[in-house]
């Protein structure tokens, strides 16, 4: 069994650790100790013992919680911990966390679980698991107490990390008894709290990650630092599947501080110099003849007219909703209402673009990252390193932004191919922001015809949406493809599940005729409920306007079957005052969704000058996630949410000529800033009894709630995104 | 070769004088907390103070800050004392959710505070022009809004 690194991420030590560890070799090494007569027990580099995977504790009373999900700003590392303390009964206050490595999960037989940090399940689908953790430890630290005392456990109690033999009142600590807990053996079942008996879940407490990202000592994995490691700077052909064809290396090899030009697979060539500057400059002087090939001749254009003809009914489209007979209501409809809208590529634009630090002899390779996926970035450093499972390891850095893009590996797999070129050296590869804005995994292209049917008495009779575009899963997962069908394309459409579609119509079909250009698509914040949100709940809005009824009530008649839905959308409604007028000049506009198994509403106030100037005045934004395990979290997260959204909105969209994507920085790929932002008012309203997530649900419904308030405002419908394409921006 | 004051020590770097300052900070110094977020100086997370005014670093050549006070995050508090009040009022507001714009970030609230102890809204809007993707803009305005409160 493998040994624990320290990892904690609140100590001053974090950069110490870093280059410490890289000195020894990189030897997380395997450490098991068998004491006299006692079976093994599993330390920490410090030599505290471990409990279980999830908890060790240290002789002063520490306690550090292990957890395979990455930290990104969502704040899942704060609330993993916090579950797992609420059942450990241990003093928050000694909290700190750290990560297991890849390689250890995997010698483990995954003890702690999935590594995957994206779908916004970090919480939801760990929180059984790690609960369970902590409640385990705690009875086995009780158990060991009472061993010590030699009185019956069911007599003992644990709070706050002390441990009291009720009747005498003797009362040990978690340190003291750890030791001997680490030799017991597991429970074989455990019983979770109740949670209307949570003390530390369910609180807005401080995330513990904060200090170190104030003070300049957070080390991301851009900020790695090995003895003797070299810089990479890299250039990918700009044209998704062209070729690198030539380069002139002579032009840069006397440049200073340029140790080597390397090729990358046979579609990149990068620069390796002492630092990363040297290497960029050389980079840029280096000529380069890429092979293009045929998707040079893709654009933008070109991509929506293949997506348009995708929208006639006659062509082949997979189902994903369907109830009743919508071509024979809408040919008997006493009235009906059609639309097309569209939503773009988009880049994460993570603010610390993509690197990773590669070290590779023949005999171990290791790579230093910030990755949403631990395991995955191990499954690419075994693939292009060629060394087997117990010859490599992942070191997961804090993530300077992920949103779905650190989910993918290409990054890991170009850091370990250029240092498997120069063995035993280590190399940190990091991409420009250009680089980045070129080759990122977009949110994918769509487009959406609706038509909606209404009987004579202006009843929706029936709704038919046909999605034509892109898959996700087509491009990064074909084996979740369900008989050809991307059932991800229909995220808050479906007739049931974590995300479905919370209006019931007598006649619905929902379907997709799947188109895929070449530009590679990636899980983008929100993924399909993005545009998914925006096309059926602004067309709602269309439909209200056509049934001449008010937006909210018009939605209020088709939701009798969706409460929860109806719960949120309510409970926006009534805090935006909808009963009272708008401010003089002021307009509103509302969306709500469901999304990761959480229900999500907005309600948006804004102005808006010479009909181009937007000003997003306030928004209230309610989620009912099912347990807010830490509300100040969730706020954050969902403030946070509308400006990712907003942006997308009004900045967002990459367009592409000649085949390669055509923004390249924040000069012409634009965020929001201060000036920008609204007040969002959160309102977190968890009514048991399930687990939804929380970083992406609430995204959703900002630009349709914006885009229905604009239409309030000016009579006119938005039906594409950005704004910036249309002239309107922000005032 | 090049003259740095840099949180009160002067070094002397063996860099090309065009060479950006944020690359000189974090590679040739080796003072990681400033970031690299786009080098056109359009994010602001390589923010840093060059004679008390913040500045986007990746647009700073060496040449320019030579004979300067350069001061980076790790400069801000003194080595020794308590973290600035900014610092402070981040830990207190819970601000970061990344961080990785927030050295830059806190650096530029520090400046303006600085100059407008006191700022209004409109001043933060103007002075304030960092990108942050993760979305903290609502806790960074409490959080200044704080620090002027104190």
């Amino acid at each position: 069994m493998n040994q624990m690194p320290k990892r904690n991420m609140t100590s001053l030590n974090r950069r110490a650790f870093v280059v410490g560890t890289a000195a020894a070799g990189a030897g997380l090494v395997l450490g098991l100790d068998i004491p006299f007569g006692g079976p093994a027990v599993v330390r920490a580099a410090d030599g505290s013992p471990e409990v279980n995977a999830w908890v060790v504790i240290r002789p002063d009373d520490t306690v550090v919680i292990r957890g395979a999900r990455s930290e990104m700003g969502q704040g899942s590392l704060t609330g993993l911990a916090q579950l797992v303390a609420e059942e450990l009964e241990c003093d928050w206050s000694k909290v700190t966390t750290e990560y297991p490595t890849p390689g250890q999960n995997v010698a483990r037989k995954r003890a702690w679980g999935d590594f995957s940090t994206g779908g916004s399940r970090g919480i939801r689908t760990s929180q059984d698991y790690v609960r369970k953790g902590g409640a385990a430890a705690r009875i086995m630290l009780i158990e060991a107490a009472a061993n010590e005392w030699k009185v019956p456990a069911s007599e003992c109690s644990a709070a706050n990390s002390v441990i009291t033999h009720t009747p005498s009142g003797r009362t040990t600590t978690y340190g003291k008894v750890a030791e001997a807990a680490a030799r017991i053996e597991p429970p074989a079942d455990v019983k979770l709290k109740d949670p209307k008996d949570w003390k530390i879940v369910g609180k807005g407490l401080k995330r513990l990650d904060t200090v170190d990202k104030t003070n300049g000592k957070m080390t991301y994995g851009v900020d790695i630092k090995l003895p003797g490691m070299l810089n990479a700077a890299i250039k990918d052909c700009p044209v998704f599947g062209g070729k690198l064809k030539s380069y002139d290396q002579a032009k840069v090899t006397g440049m200073k501080g340029v140790k080597q030009v390397v090729k990358v697979d046979d579609h990149a060539v990068a620069v390796v110099a002492d630092t990363w500057w040297h290497a960029k400059v050389a980079l840029d002087a280096l000529p380069i003849v890429w092979d293009e090939g045929e998707n040079a001749k893709v654009s933008s254009a070109s991509i929506a007219k293949w997506l348009e003809e995708g929208l006639d009914p006659a062509q082949p489209a997979f189902v994903g909703n369907k109830s009743g007979d919508t071509k024979a209501a809408i040919a008997g409809a006493a009235k009906t209402v059609e639309a097309v809208y569209n939503y773009p590529y988009q880049n994460h634009a993570t603010m610390e673009p993509m690197n990773a630090t590669a070290l590779y002899t023949p005999d171990k390779c290791e790579v230093w990252c910030g990755t949403q996926n631990g395991e995955a970035a191990f499954a690419a450093v075994l693939e292009a390193s060629g060394l087997p499972a117990d010859k490599c390891d992942v070191h997961k850095q804090i993530l300077g932004g992920g949103f779905g893009r650190r989910g993918q590996t290409d990054y890991v797999r170009q850091a370990v191919s250029i240092a498997k070129q120069m063995p035993g050296t280590p190399i940190k590869l990091l991409w420009s922001r250009e680089e980045d804005m070129q080759h990122g995994n977009y949110h994918p292209i769509t487009q959406c015809k609706m038509i909606g049917a209404f009987d004579a008495d202006n009843n929706l009779t029936a709704l038919q949406m046909r999605i034509s575009g892109q898959s996700i899963l087509f491009s990064l997962r074909p084996e979740a493809l369900v008989e050809g069908k991307d059932p991800a394309t229909f995220a808050g459409l479906n007739p049931t599940g974590e995300a479905a579609i919370g209006y019931s119509v007598p006649n619905l079909l929902i379907d997709h005729s799947m188109r895929n250009p070449h530009i590679r698509p990636g899980f983008w914040r929100g993924v399909n409920v993005n545009q998914n949100a925006i096309y059926l709940e602004c067309f709602m809005d269309e439909l209200a306007h056509a049934a001449g009824q008010d937006p909210v009530a018009f939605r209020r008649k088709l939701m009798d079957k969706h409460p929860k839905n109806l719960a949120v959308l309510n409970a926006v409604v009534e805090k935006i005052g909808w009963d009272k007028p708008a401010p003089q000049g002021v307009y509103r506009g509302f969306a709500q969704h469901m999304g990761y198994n959480s229900y999500v509403a907005a309600a948006a106030e804004i102005s808006v000058t010479d009909g181009t100037k937007i000003k997003v005045h306030r928004i209230v934004a309610a989620t009912d996630p099912g347990y807010a395990v830490n509300p100040a979290q969730i706020e954050r997260q969902i403030a946070g949410s509308f400006v990712y959204g907003l942006t997308g909105l009004f900045y967002g969209g990459c367009t592409v000529k000649d085949g390669r994507i055509e923004q390249s920085n924040f000069d012409n790929y634009n965020s929001m800033r201060i000036a920008e932002m609204p007040k969002v008012e959160s309102i977190v309203m968890p009514s048991g009894g399930f687990w939804g997530g929380v970083g992406e649900p609430t995204i959703c419904v900002a630009a349709p709630a914006v885009l229905n308030a604009y239409f309030a405002a000016t009579g006119k419908r938005i039906r594409s995104v950005p704004l910036r394409d249309q002239n309107i921006t922000f005032a | 070769m090049a003259n740095l004051t840099i949180n009160g020590k002067t070094v002397d770097v063996d860099v090309e004088p065009d060479t950006p300052l944020l690359w000189a900070i974090r590679e040739n110094i080796g003072l990681t907390g400033t970031k690299y977020g786009c080098g056109i100086a359009q994010c602001g997370a390589c923010t840093v103070h060059i004679d008390g005014v913040a500045m986007r670093s990746c647009g700073v050549s060496v040449a320019e800050a030579a004979g300067k006070q350069i001061t980076t995050i790790e400069g801000l508090a003194p080595e020794e004392g308590p973290l600035h009040k900014v610092q402070q009022a981040w830990i207190a507001g819970d601000v970061p959710q990344c961080g990785y714009c927030q050295s830059g970030m806190i650096m530029a609230v520090a400046a303006l505070l600085k100059e407008k102890p006191k700022p209004t809204d409109q001043d933060i809007d103007e002075a304030i022009t960092n990108i942050c993707r993760c979305g903290t803009f609502q806790q960074v305005r409490e959080a200044i809004h704080a620090v002027a409160n104190a």
